[in-house]
């Protein structure tokens, strides 16, 4: 659209023709007050906050619904509207209950806020307020009508947003409230929490949070999801408590990260696994009765240390195996893959693989631009989807399809083996056999069916793969993408950092950065890296495994396999789950929330963890690991680059941040990669390394500071051959996440309340 | 079936076959009937647009715009279905005009539609009827039956290349459907709630799709044009309003009833004259000219002609034509309050000057009549419906706050009367018990 030219309130204002005047003024800095309102969802002009006046038009108009054409003259801060906005606020107020006290949103209430600026102090009425008895819909969401003000967007959130449409409205006039459009004002949802996100006051409460707090009592900490593998940044609300800080609320009132609007039921309510009661917060040793005990941490270190270091000194370090997770960030899986080939000298490390990130990357090599991130998924014009169910596995991927095909009026085409959800924004639908992933690439090839053609149309094209496409058909068909050009690929793992995971090297043929062992390239500079490719998950976990010590971080194999009981086992973890139950010594573990560092999510988006909460008793896997090192009499410093490094003179400059001005130098020092690294426990001073040595990984660090996703890019030039490896997908829903969800009491309350309802509605 | 009234003064145009038993097709033939359409598949449509036009025949919903204009704005060329929609959602209070159209004349209402259709070059008209009128609904069904049966409606009507539907269907009670946009998405299936314009219903309404609504007054109207001949039609009335109107009169007078009058007739003679004058001798307190969301006249400003632009002079509407007569055995708090209890219990709640302040309308009012109010109340009324007035999101919200202004602006010594303890000296209508919280 072309630009036009417009006045605000004398102020000559430029946007392209069609804008529409609240978006337009809002970009200007001039504050156009408005409730029902929401970029991206459909237009109401309800809320009447908005109105405006427009030279030579008799009645005033709403800026929400105004599209600016050129020579436009329009006012805004009249007396005439400050009055329009004083009466609808004044109106508002007449039946809202005022309870602020005691209000969630007290303190963070769009209400609140214009009522502060615009409204009037002075109550006009006598009458009693409406009043309504508040509803539970569900485990994660209430309903207060008195508080509501009717703006309409958790149904429009739900509905066009989450193509859920779980809520409507009932009666009429002021009798009006928002309902569950099912029986019984249950919600039948996918219990996102978006309605809760996007309500301008306090009318939807979160399950969770409600009565919790104050919000001016918890501290805002921006960090990425525990979960899944798409990688949503989300806000932590975190009190401080005599043993610690918990964490009481997840939300993303943070819009700037990938995940824009959006977070799910698992973002924001299954954070409470961290504060769960099952958490280990003492190490545990096995007695001499067989029970585990608990120990002080430097038994447990010792113990665990003495062990590994008598099993490699005298059988060497292919005696021991090491399996990492998919839920540790980058720098400590670099740090155990290090720690295993260094300083155990073994190349038995592994991790439970969800998806065939080796045999992408290497396929992908030296086609940075072929690689998409996750933000592409949100403005490619055309996309295949190919296997999985996103809506359930990835919800954020599913929310960026969606909208994308919804504002964008994007190309969804979707091949997979059963119906899913998604089908509904789907321009095309092509079933296939369970098993016809693997003939994919022929199929499009030839191009025979409609299906194909439409897609062979398209002048781009964005392939999702689910991680059902894996070896030689995930190969083929990023070979035929190459050759067409103009494809971008991207490939579905399972977890929060299962692309990090597989990145960083766990993996007992290739170093981080899909290196083989044999040809180690930057990684010459280990000491004694064996050579010879290890043994794999599978071979570890076996019943036989011969191994003679196993150290496993953050995974839990024994819930799928029995582990080789002769082993000696070392398990770090947040539960004493099925394997720590069997381990002879457990190292309780700080969770996601409770660490820092980075992760990358199935997207190869990296962006930064930042520590929340604190747990008495647990240390990171990073310091587990370094201490562990240490007692094995290991050079430390050549584990982790600390102490000598960096500047540590402040050139001059303030550091302090005392008015409220951000620490300027502190950021300089860090995006130049000049900040002392001064603890062995640091883990940037291991992402100082990786971004020296791992191919893909050197990144845009002021960006990644400012807490923004940056874009790893697959490795120039690969010359492996991919191991066939047992890749097993995850297929978690909604609300589950692996042995994680399991100790996430909301989760469970609310795939329960789901159980109940499908099996209700199955009998339709 | 309601008696009907009449008077010499009447110009039976819209009204000339009620209660003729023109509701069979046969006899509506008889009188004339079918007669237009047949007119209008000779002429085509730019001669239909341009008669209508000519007749200076104004909407008779309430608005007043211009029919011919109205259909004239429909695009010729349309990838969308156009459509004929025909607003029969009578609900203004003091309003029963289209009851007698329906009940005497359905087919008049089959006829317009067909020539509506005809002008703007749409195959489907929808005629939708007020839930109440469910009784109604048969007749018309009916009457579209028949219509089809002749082959008046369907494939090729009158035998012509031309092709019409009519579909019949109810609201399910709401006010708030009367509004045209609103209207619209009931006949869609949804909640009854008016859209966003621009865009108007004639580029995008019915199912996305062009269409004309009128009022069903106006369409069974428009056979009488065509049969008169817009000139003819047009000297009817008075200057730019062109033809007669069907007026209801109720309230205090001798011979409530609906009478047909060429606009612009004098109001004070329709209230003395063909309504017999005020019941049982009593004075006329207040006259509310064109149903009840119109601003009230005193006896002193009713010496005018019931057009649109002689009624908006006065600073009131003509609106529905619907005259309620006030005698002095009337409580204009009790009417105001009677009033704003309809327009709260009808606002469909979208936005918020019309939901809460309907709401809050009613419970003040509600406590003045009942005499708990305090002298600033009689303000804070007067201020909230100015403060709702213009700034809703569709007309409902102007329908509650004129008339509440008008009832404070020209009885406030009523309002006076009730305040601080002192009981409503004509309170008879058992009003809710107010009680102090």
């Amino acid at each position: 659209m072309p630009d036009v030219t417009f006045t605000v309130d004398g102020k000559k204002l430029t946007a392209p023709a069609g804008t529409l005047l609240i978006d337009a003024c809002r970009k200007a800095c001039i504050e156009i007050p408005a409730f029902c309102y929401y970029p991206g969802l459909s237009l109401q002009a309800a809320c009447r906050m908005c109105l405006v006046r427009m030279e030579k038009v008799g009645k005033l108009q709403t800026a929400c619904t105004t599209r600016v054409a050129e020579g436009q003259i329009f006012y805004t801060d009249t007396p005439e509207i400050a009055q329009v906005r004083k009466a609808n606020l004044q109106l508002l107020l007449g039946n809202h209950p005022l309870d602020c006290p005691v209000c969630d949103a007290g303190g963070e209430c769009e209400l609140q806020d214009m009522t502060f600026k615009y409204g009037a102090g002075v109550s006009l009425y006598a009458e009693a307020k409406n009043h309504r008895e508040e509803q539970q819909w569900s485990p994660a969401v209430f309903y207060d009508r008195p508080r509501c003000i009717l703006c309409y967007r958790c149904i429009r959130m739900c509905g066009e947003g989450m193509d859920v449409w779980a809520l409507g409205v009932n009666n009429r006039g002021a009798d009006s409230a928002i309902v569950p459009n099912g029986a019984g004002h249950q919600l039948d949802c996918e219990q996102c929490g978006m309605c809760i996100d996007v309500c301008p006051v306090g009318a939807l409460t979160s399950g969770s949070y409600r009565y919790q707090t104050r919000p001016w009592e918890m501290n805002h900490v921006s960090t990425v999801c525990a979960h899944c593998a798409d990688g949503c940044k989300v806000t932590l609300g975190v009190r401080s408590t005599p043993e610690g800080a918990a964490i009481v609320r997840a939300d993303n009132r943070d819009k700037s990260g990938i995940n824009g609007d959006f977070l799910c039921a698992k973002g924001r309510f299954g954070f409470d696994f961290a504060g769960s009661d099952e958490r280990l917060t003492q190490p545990l040793i096995r007695n001499a009765e067989g029970k585990l005990a608990p120990a002080t941490w430097e038994q447990a270190i010792r113990t665990a240390a003495a062990k590994l270091k008598e099993i490699r000194d005298a059988k060497g370090g292919e005696a021991i195996g090491v399996i990492g997770s998919n839920r540790l960030t980058n720098e400590e899986n670099y740090l155990l893959q290090k720690f295993a080939r260094t300083v155990l000298g073994s190349n038995n490390i592994d991790h439970a693989r969800t998806a065939d990130y080796p045999t992408f990357v290497r396929a992908l090599a030296g086609h940075a631009d072929k690689a998409a991130s996750l933000r592409d998924l949100a403005s490619a014009p055309a996309i295949l989807l190919v296997g999985g169910n996103p809506t359930e596995e990835h919800p954020l991927l599913a929310w960026h399809l969606r909208t994308n095909v919804r504002l964008n009026h994007a190309r969804l085409y979707i091949a997979n083996s059963a119906p899913i959800k998604l089908d509904r924004q789907a321009k095309a639908v092509q079933q296939i056999s369970a098993d016809g992933y693997r003939k994919l690439a022929s199929f499009l090839v030839h191009g025979e069916s409609d299906f194909a053609k439409t897609i062979l149309a398209e002048e781009s094209l964005l392939v999702v793969l689910s991680a059902d496409v894996s070896g030689k058909p995930l190969a083929d068909l990023i070979a035929w993408g190459l050759k067409r050009g103009n494809v971008r690929f991207a490939l579905l793992g399972a977890y929060a950092n299962s692309r990090g995971a597989a990145d960083m090297g766990l993996d007992p043929a290739l170093l981080p950065g899909y290196v083989p062992v044999d040809k180690p390239g930057p990684f010459a500079e280990y000491t004694n890296l064996p050579t010879t490719p290890g043994k794999n998950f599978a071979q570890m976990t076996a019943a036989d495994s011969g191994l003679d010590a196993l150290l496993i971080v953050g995974a839990n194999p024994a819930a799928q396999t029995k582990l080789d009981s002769k082993t000696f086992l070392v398990v770090q973890d947040l539960f004493l789950t099925e394997t720590a139950a069997q381990a002879d010594v457990v190292l309780p573990a700080a969770s996601l929330y409770e660490k820092s560092g980075t992760l990358t999510n199935t997207f190869g988006d990296v962006q930064m963890v930042r520590k929340a909460a604190d747990r008495p008793g647990v240390k990171p896997d990073f310091e587990i690991l370094v201490r562990l090192a240490e007692a094995m009499g290991a050079e430390i410093a050549k584990l982790v680059p600390f102490g000598k490094r960096g500047t540590t003179g402040d050139l001059g400059q303030s550091r302090g941040a005392e008015a409220g001005e951000a620490d300027r130098h502190a950021v300089w020092l860090e995006a130049n990669n000049l900040e002392p690294r001064l603890s062995p426990f640091d883990p940037f001073a291991l992402f100082d390394e990786i971004a020296r040595l791992v191919p893909g990984y050197s990144l845009d660090r002021i960006n990644l500071f400012a807490s923004n996703d940056v874009h790893s890019a697959p490795p120039a030039a690969s010359n492996f051959v991919p191991a066939k490896a047992l890749i097993a997908p995850a297929r978690d829903t909604l609300f589950t996440s692996g042995t994680l969800g399991r100790y996430s009491q909301s989760l469970q309350q609310l795939e329960q309340h789901q159980t109940r309802k499908q099996a209700k509605s199955a009998a339709d | 079936m309601p008696k009907l009234v009449s008077h010499p003064d009447e110009v039976k145009i819209i009204s000339r076959r009620f209660g003729q038993g023109a509701e069979k097709i046969d006899r509506y033939i008889e009188l004339g009937g079918y007669e237009a359409v047949k007119k209008c598949l000779a002429q085509g449509s730019d001669w239909i647009i341009n008669e209508v036009k000519a007749s200076g025949l104004r909407g008779r919903g309430g608005a007043g715009f211009s029919t011919g204009m109205k259909w004239s704005f429909v695009p010729k060329q349309s990838a969308k279905p156009k459509y004929i929609l025909v607003n029969g959602d009578e609900s203004e209070p003091g309003t029963c005009k289209d009851h007698l159209i329906f009940l005497h004349d359905p087919h008049s209402v089959i006829e317009g539609a067909i020539i509506a259709g005809l002008a703007v070059g749409a195959k489907m008209g929808f005629i939708y009827m007020r839930g109440e009128y469910r009784t109604l609904l048969e007749i018309m069904e009916r009457a579209v039956a028949d219509a089809y049966a002749r082959g008046f409606l369907g494939k090729n009507i009158f035998g012509s290349d031309k092709e019409f539907q009519i579909i019949t269907q109810t609201g399910a009670g709401a006010y708030e459907v009367g509004e045209e946009s609103a209207l619209m998405e009931s006949l869609e299936g949804k909640r009854g709630v008016p859209r966003i314009k621009p865009p108007f219903p004639a580029v995008v309404g019915l199912y996305g799709g062009p269409t004309v609504i009128n009022n069903a007054e106006t369409i069974a109207t428009v056979p009488h044009v065509i049969n008169m001949g817009a000139a003819a039609y047009a000297a009817v009335g008075s200057p730019r309003n062109g033809g007669t109107r069907l007026f209801g009169v109720s309230g205090c007078v001798e011979r409530p009833g609906v009478y047909e009058l060429p606009m612009g007739y004098n109001l004070k003679k329709i209230i003395y004259e063909v309504a017999g004058g005020i019941r049982n001798g009593r004075q006329l307190k207040a006259v509310v000219p064109g149903g009840s969301s119109t601003p009230v006249l005193l006896p002193d400003e009713i010496d005018i002609g019931m057009d649109f632009d002689q009624v908006g002079k006065a600073g009131s509407m003509l609106g529905s034509a619907a005259v309620i007569v006030l005698d002095d055995q009337t409580c204009m708090v009790e009417f105001a309050l009677r009033t704003i209890s309809f327009y709260r219990h009808e606002s469909c709640g979208w936005c918020i000057p019309c939901r809460e302040g309907t709401d809050w309308l009613k419970k003040s009012l509600t406590r003045i009549h009942a005499g708990f109010g305090e002298a600033t109340d009689i303000d804070t009324v007067r201020y909230i419906a100015e403060n709702m007035l213009g700034h809703t999101f569709c007309p409902l919200g102007d329908a509650a706050a004129m008339p509440t202004i008008a009832f404070v602006k020209k009885f406030r010594q009523e309002f006076e009367d009730h305040l601080n303890g002192k009981p409503c000296p004509l309170a008879k209508m058992g009003l809710p018990q107010f009680t102090v919280v």
